[in-house]
């Protein structure tokens, strides 16, 4: 089998397009490659949907925490506490179990005239069940990294937005919001790249690969365990992981270009990939 | 364990509970909550060495091992760290093996790698397969305290030489002006002026290394995840202490376990950092000068 017939059968094969059957001997490079990097369309799944949705529940949690109001600030508070301190492992396992246990033929909702029946399933299902623990945990440590960044905003910023008479909404839209975004981004960059070094840990914690469609760290592991070495599959998924870290920084650099262009050039910070340990 | 136990199917609720947390399997579970803090306490100052040689290392004058240096600290940086979980045991074990092999079985003829199999001779395997079984699991477990000492000393070595740049760059000249040696203002200005900028570093690495002592399930070490999914498990009634699904339970208490773990240490860490910054010349050092006055 030519290396462009296994990227027609395998190519696909993480999300259950192509060959049906893993290949199970004589494993050539061409396999793991191609079978490895099919993988990485969940980690760039779960990683790019779990960022996205978690972005906008950070800045909400932020400003909750942030916020006068008990009320607001004490769940905000406990969120963040509960999916900072304990590991992302553990999560996994919670949720899963949590989900397992929901009633199999779904959760009738009485609607007063009709009843609905919520299918729960779906939860099971590490695309669903997984994105939402990933979700959640990702909004937990970007609200701590937003939080930081409102309390840093500059006095004189907020003072000045008043003395112009912005409203609350104006101020949050034009001076809070954007300086936040500023003042966290590098930060924001190396939790998105965390993230998606965390998504790897799916499907080794209690969501079942179905129909052997895992992802990249899954199908490494599948060759490791097949041929008693680990010297080729796991660099392999490591350079694809450099791959995807580098996609992550220049993607994150041009926003940070762009939330830094009103500076002066001497006054801007380069988004410069220093691991910051805030995990 | 308490006198009434020998019928549990007889007993009410509170007894019956009483008997199943005290059984022998219960027990086993508690005992790994010790696992995973031996776990901590062997790789913290391990995984320390490892950083603090890694960052001498990226710092040395002689170019390929400042290179081997840098390679080590930037690897953690775009690599997930599980993969590492997965690759340092078995390539570790096979390197052990391997040179075992070399040095035990000189005529030996046939290569190591078969086909999918990793062939050596008797006399090099790891653990000898009469070893009694407390050295197998042992054995595992030294793995993987190297796994985690491999991957967060990367870390550590990332904190510790940025905390090294971090010391002002006067107090170097100083100390060359006095006609000390590289080696000598290493030790002497250098490393006990680093920890204050390393700790913040240091606080959150232990954080991480806390939150990835699961992990260690991965690794095959039977730890308290091992135990909450196999005592978790639905058992029938052919067990003496029949119940329903109860990993979610087990699951929660480690949660808990996990959320103590993080904000004693969390609490710890700020003590820390008060009795550190007194008399610096830094923002939290003047804070608790003024508070004091």
């Amino acid at each position: 089998m030519s290396c462009l017939d296994t990227i027609q059968a395998y190519g696909l094969r993480a999300i259950g397009l192509g060959e049906r059957l893993l290949p199970r001997t004589d494993f050539t490079l061409c396999d793991q490659f191609v079978l490895i990097g099919s993988g990485l369309i969940w980690n760039v799944y779960f990683g790019l949907l779990a960022l996205f949705f978690g972005f906008w529940f950070a800045v909400a949690l932020a400003m909750g925490k942030n916020s006068d109001h008990l009320a607001a600030r004490k769940p905000a508070e406990w969120f963040i506490f509960v999916f900072r301190g304990s590991p992302l492992f553990i999560q996994f396992f919670i949720a899963y179990q949590a989900f397992v246990l929901l009633p199999r033929d779904g959760i009738p909702i009485n609607l007063g005239i009709v009843e609905l029946t919520a299918d729960t399933r779906w939860l099971t299902k590490a695309w669903a069940g997984a994105l939402i623990v990933l979700f959640l945990n990702t909004s937990a440590y970007a609200a701590e990294i937003f939080s930081g960044a409102l309390r840093s905003i500059p006095k004189g910023d907020l003072e000045a937005a008043d003395a112009y008479g912005m409203s609350t909404w104006q101020k949050f839209r034009r001076v809070t919001f954007p300086t936040m975004l500023r003042l966290g981004w590098p930060a924001y960059t190396n939790e998105a790249i965390f993230l998606f070094h965390a998504t790897t840990l799916v499907f080794f914690s209690g969501f079942p690969a179905w129909q052997q469609q895992g992802d990249a760290l899954y199908y490494a592991n599948y060759f490791a365990d097949k041929t008693f070495n680990p010297f080729i599959p796991y660099p392999i998924v490591a350079g694809y992981f450099v791959i995807v870290t580098l996609c992550v920084i220049t993607g994150f650099g041009l926003v940070n270009r762009r939330l830094n262009r009103h500076l002066a050039p001497s006054q801007r910070q380069r988004l410069r990939f220093r691991l910051q340990l805030v995990r | 364990m308490f006198e009434f136990c020998s019928d549990p199917s007889a007993l009410g609720d509170l007894k019956w509970m009483a008997c199943y947390l005290t059984t022998g399997k219960q027990f086993a579970f508690y005992w790994s909550f010790g696992t995973v803090l031996l776990l901590l306490a062997v790789t913290a100052p391990a995984a320390l060495a490892f950083g603090f040689a890694g960052a001498m290392a990226a710092r040395a004058r002689f170019a390929p091992l400042r290179w081997l240096g840098l390679a080590y600290t930037s690897m953690v940086r775009g690599i997930p760290d599980i993969i590492f979980f997965l690759f340092v045991p078995i390539a570790l074990d096979q390197l052990f093996e391997w040179l075992r092999h070399r040095a035990l079985c000189p005529d030996w003829d046939q290569p190591v790698r078969q086909g999918n199999d990793f062939v050596v001779c008797a006399a090099a395997k790891l653990p000898q397969s009469s070893a009694p079984q407390w050295i197998h699991e042992s054995y595992g477990f030294a793995l993987a305290v190297l796994a985690f000492a491999i991957v967060f000393g990367a870390f550590a070595a990332n904190v510790l030489s940025g905390a090294m740049k971090a010391v002002p760059r006067a107090q170097m000249e100083t100390a060359e002006a006095y006609g000390m040696t590289h080696g000598q203002a290493f030790w002497r200005i250098m490393v006990p002026q680093m920890w204050v900028y390393a700790l913040p570093g240091l606080s959150n690495l232990w954080q991480i290394l806390v939150k990835a002592t699961p992990l260690l399930f991965l690794l095959g070490v039977e730890d308290i995840v091992y135990w909450a999914r196999e005592l978790g498990g639905s058992k029938t009634s052919t067990f003496a202490y029949p119940h329903p699904d109860w990993r979610i339970w087990y699951f929660l208490a480690l949660l808990v376990f996990y959320l103590l773990l993080t904000s004693v240490s969390e609490r710890v860490f700020a003590r820390l950092s008060r009795r550190l910054s007194h008399g610096q010349a830094t923002a939290a050092g003047e804070k608790l000068r003024k508070a004091a006055a």
